[in-house]
């Protein structure tokens, strides 16, 4: 009954040539449209046809570059740091996460070291730095240069960066590894882990948020 | 009438980058004015796109499994090292005690990319067939859940590769124990890739457009 005052209100306000509707919602999986509820903490709009998730209280943008800096910091440690090693009658052999990257090219597998690369390294850096510009403005409630551009790649970027992939990548070697040889775990891998948690932490909805938050802010 | 208002009914579209609700005519400017994204009413070319990467991802899911993924030697083989294939790797991990493990390559490179063929081909098929009344047809909501979970696996199965990357990069104990890596893996990631664009070119919302 709801969507019923929904469509009147659309038809009316079409009507006056109205052309924007920021405080509706198009649900992404089934097109319905609802009203943009206020979310307290914690709280997440349902879209009432399809179930799928329309809209999450998003982080505040303080927590946002609080979680970009973290990620920041991580992504180098788990760059410089080695990630595993193994020892084999005295001697020893270690890898960073840009040698599994190297591994693969002196083979007719290198696409695939491209491919790591992207997913582990290349991309998630792309988005941390993204994130710290992008937040770092927010901050002081401007959108960032190149804001609508920057916005768009992240987007584009976030199915592709896959580091909690490659932290159970990490996890499984190490498993497939104690058996033959003795294996430790190097600060690389601890940091992978600690960036694995705070990517997932940062949710396209949250970034995504950025776009009507600042809206709302240069308009008032 | 029905008593869900959806967007292109009213003339409107949500959009894609930034999800402002705007109206929808071809006669103004074809970019968002909030975010100068180029708008669209539905993912273009969404079904063929979709078959065309469903297809090369079979192509290369033959291969990928029937091919090693892995070549290991060591100290004292006399047949030139071992090749292991997906398969066998999964074997190997059940055999050596390390059943959860094994149950989880299982999931990731086996399990996971044979559904995503069976549920896309499902769900291109059914939105193929568009509903003529327009009414949200109840098995969409269904498909819709089948969507949603291959969107939130599919990049998992990228397992295999970072660990044939990593146990390739730190294996290497020149003429004692040395692995590397073997085309099969090029197939397999290909077909995770694939499969994935797939899935992101499928519009979920032509489940219940009307022809």
């Amino acid at each position: 009954m709801r969507s019923l005052k929904v469509r009147r209100e659309v038809d009316a306000r079409v009507q006056e040539d109205m052309r924007q509707f920021p405080d509706l919602i198009a649900c992404m999986s089934c097109d319905t449209l609802t009203r943009r509820p206020r979310l307290s903490r914690a709280e997440i709009a349902i879209c009432p046809v399809c179930g799928g998730v329309l809209l999450r209280a998003a982080k505040s943008v303080q927590q946002l570059a609080a979680l970009s800096i973290t990620a920041a910091v991580l992504w180098l440690l788990a760059n410089v740091m080695p990630m595993l090693g193994i020892d084999l009658s005295g001697r020893h052999s270690q890898t960073t996460l840009w040698g599994s990257v190297l591994s693969f090219t002196n083979h007719l597998t290198a696409p695939m070291g491209v491919v790591v690369a992207l997913a582990l390294i290349v991309l998630p850096a792309l988005q941390i730095g993204i994130l710290c510009w992008l937040s770092f403005f927010a901050l002081a409630g401007r959108r960032a240069p190149l804001f609508n551009e920057l916005m768009r790649a992240w987007d584009g970027m976030h199915a592709w960066s896959m580091v909690e992939v490659g932290m159970l990548g990490i996890l499984v070697s190490y498993v497939k590894l104690k058996g033959l040889f003795d294996v430790d775990v190097g600060i690389g891998m601890w940091a992978m882990a600690g960036l694995a948690i705070v990517l997932t932490l940062i949710v396209p909805r949250d970034v995504r948020a950025l776009w009507h938050q600042l809206d709302a802010a240069g308009a008032a | 009438m029905s008593a869900v208002t959806r967007a292109a009914e009213v003339g409107l579209l949500a959009c894609h980058v930034c999800g402002l609700v705007q109206s929808a005519d071809g006669s103004r400017a074809r970019t968002c004015p909030r975010c100068e994204a180029e708008l669209r009413v539905r993912k273009p070319r969404s079904l063929s796109r979709s078959w065309a990467l469903w297809c090369a991802g079979l192509v290369c899911y033959v291969p990928a499994n029937v091919l090693p993924v892995m070549h290991t030697m060591s100290l004292g083989d006399t047949n030139g090292g071992d090749d292991s294939t997906i398969m066998s790797g999964v074997i190997q991990f059940w055999q050596t005690g390390s059943q959860e493990i094994a149950i989880l390559i299982f999931l990731a490179s086996i399990l996971i990319p044979s559904t995503k063929f069976v549920v896309m081909a499902a769900l291109l098929i059914q939105a193929g067939r568009r509903p003529s009344s327009g009414r949200m047809p109840v098995r969409s909501v269904g498909s819709l859940r089948w969507y949603r979970f291959l969107e939130i696996i599919g990049h998992w199965s990228m397992l295999d590769v970072l660990v044939v990357g990593l146990v390739t990069a730190v294996v290497q104990f020149r003429g004692v124990s040395e692995a590397e890596p073997r085309i099969g893996i090029l197939y397999f990631g290909m077909v995770v890739i694939f499969t994935m664009l797939a899935t992101q070119s499928f519009d979920p919302r032509l489940l219940w457009d009307r022809r």
